[in-house]
């Protein structure tokens, strides 16, 4: 059953390993902050339609059941884009775009095709939060390397040597591509082991 | 300015300066799965130029005169992903139907094109940058065409890599990645272009 939770960070982590949600991945990540809110976000949003995707499986016809899955999710995205508006207003800002994108991440539908919709309510709970944490861990990873080297900072305090200068670049767009494609490289060359 | 010069303007910089996939990072899924072959890169982005375009129109359209009326603007997200995804299903039995060949070599990218996050992308993008419908319609149509530059030149630059010499540990998604940073950081030269 804890296998269920676990599998997430590292043997199935969406990002690194299954290359799923790359939007979000590479567009959010200029900050830990942000990563963390998007990791977040994206994990309420994947534990409460795996409940629900759960526990209507048997009532949904197979030949529509992309567009219901859509819908559900959907309904959680605009709840997340609603609260986190009222009481995390900076956070909403910075993510701006990409909380509405929730919806056509393909990490969440990609659980309700494979997961939820073929296991029960305890089991789906457990695969969203540990999906979802492992989301979550990915971004920090990234948003950390990238934060550190293209500001000095991690989560706001300094934490290079005062001449660090920094490289502006990896807070940029390209800084987002090169840091994920040496990431996967290095995942790839731990298996290889 | 008249009205060839905005035109102009809004291409430029829906195509280069803002570019959808290498500065918003939307429609990364189909850039680094799609650009393998240039043929299917081209199949791929003629595609989304379609589909981003009637989206737009789509969109637009209800979000004017069904969602503000009603003030109904908390449905947006799910209204749009609904009508994007109807959309393309309209799309592909219409093609189908009356264009057999052209279904023959867009078909399989048809309902990738759903989970695409630059369509929804450019629908909400359309909203927030309060365009008017002919703004809404050619933002929707350059951000496409835009994507679709981005990727043959991928598919080029991966086409080519398949001879290369490449670590092992970094070949396929690594590479791309890699060679997908190169590209954001030309494309950040156009930052600053204004008309």
């Amino acid at each position: 059953m804890l296998r269920e939770f676990t599998k997430g960070f590292i043997k199935e982590n969406p990002v690194f390993v299954m290359a799923l949600g790359l939007c979000p991945t590479l567009a959010v990540t200029s900050s830990v902050v942000n990563a963390i809110g998007m990791g977040l976000a994206a994990t309420f949003v994947l534990v409460f339609s795996n409940i629900i995707i759960s526990l209507i499986k048997d009532f949904i016809p197979t030949k529509i059941r992309i567009p219901a899955y859509i819908v559900v999710i959907a309904s959680f995205v605009t709840i997340v884009d609603m609260v986190m508006h009222a009481y995390l207003p900076a956070i909403h800002k910075s993510l701006g775009l990409f909380i509405p994108l929730i919806v056509v991440n393909c990490i969440i539908l990609g659980r309700a095709e494979a997961f939820a919709s073929k296991n029960n309510v305890l089991k789906s709970i457990l695969d969203g939060f540990g999906m979802g944490f492992g989301f979550t861990f990915a971004l920090v990873v990234i948003g950390g390397i990238r934060e550190v080297l293209g500001a000095g900072q991690f989560l706001g305090m300094n934490v290079m040597w005062t001449s660090y200068k920094p490289m502006l670049v990896a807070i940029l767009a390209p800084g987002a591509f090169i840091v994920m494609g040496l990431l996967m490289g290095l995942m790839n060359l731990k298996k290889k082991k | 300015m008249n009205y060839f010069t905005q035109i102009f303007a809004l291409a430029i910089a829906a195509i280069f300066v803002q570019n959808f996939v290498l500065m918003k990072f939307l429609g990364l899924c189909p850039y680094i799965g799609v650009s393998k072959k240039l043929d299917s890169a081209l199949g791929m982005g003629m595609a989304v130029i379609f589909v981003m375009t009637m989206a737009s129109v789509f969109t637009w359209l209800i979000q004017t005169y069904l969602l503000i009326p009603f003030r109904l603007e908390y449905l947006q997200t799910i209204a749009f992903i609904l009508t994007i995804a109807s959309l393309v299903q309209l799309v592909e039995m219409i093609i189908q139907k009356t264009a057999p060949a052209l279904y023959k070599s867009l078909g399989v990218f048809l309902p990738l094109i759903t989970t695409n996050c630059a369509v929804l992308g450019v629908a909400i993008l359309n909203v927030q940058s309060e365009y008017n419908f002919i703004g809404a319609i050619l933002n929707g149509l350059f951000a496409g065409v835009g994507f679709t530059l981005v990727l043959v030149m991928m598919a080029g630059v991966r086409e080519r890599l398949d001879k290369a010499e490449v670590p092992p540990a970094m070949k396929g998604m690594p590479i791309a990645m890699i060679i997908a940073g190169g590209m954001a950081l030309a494309f950040l030269g156009f930052a600053g272009l204004k008309f």
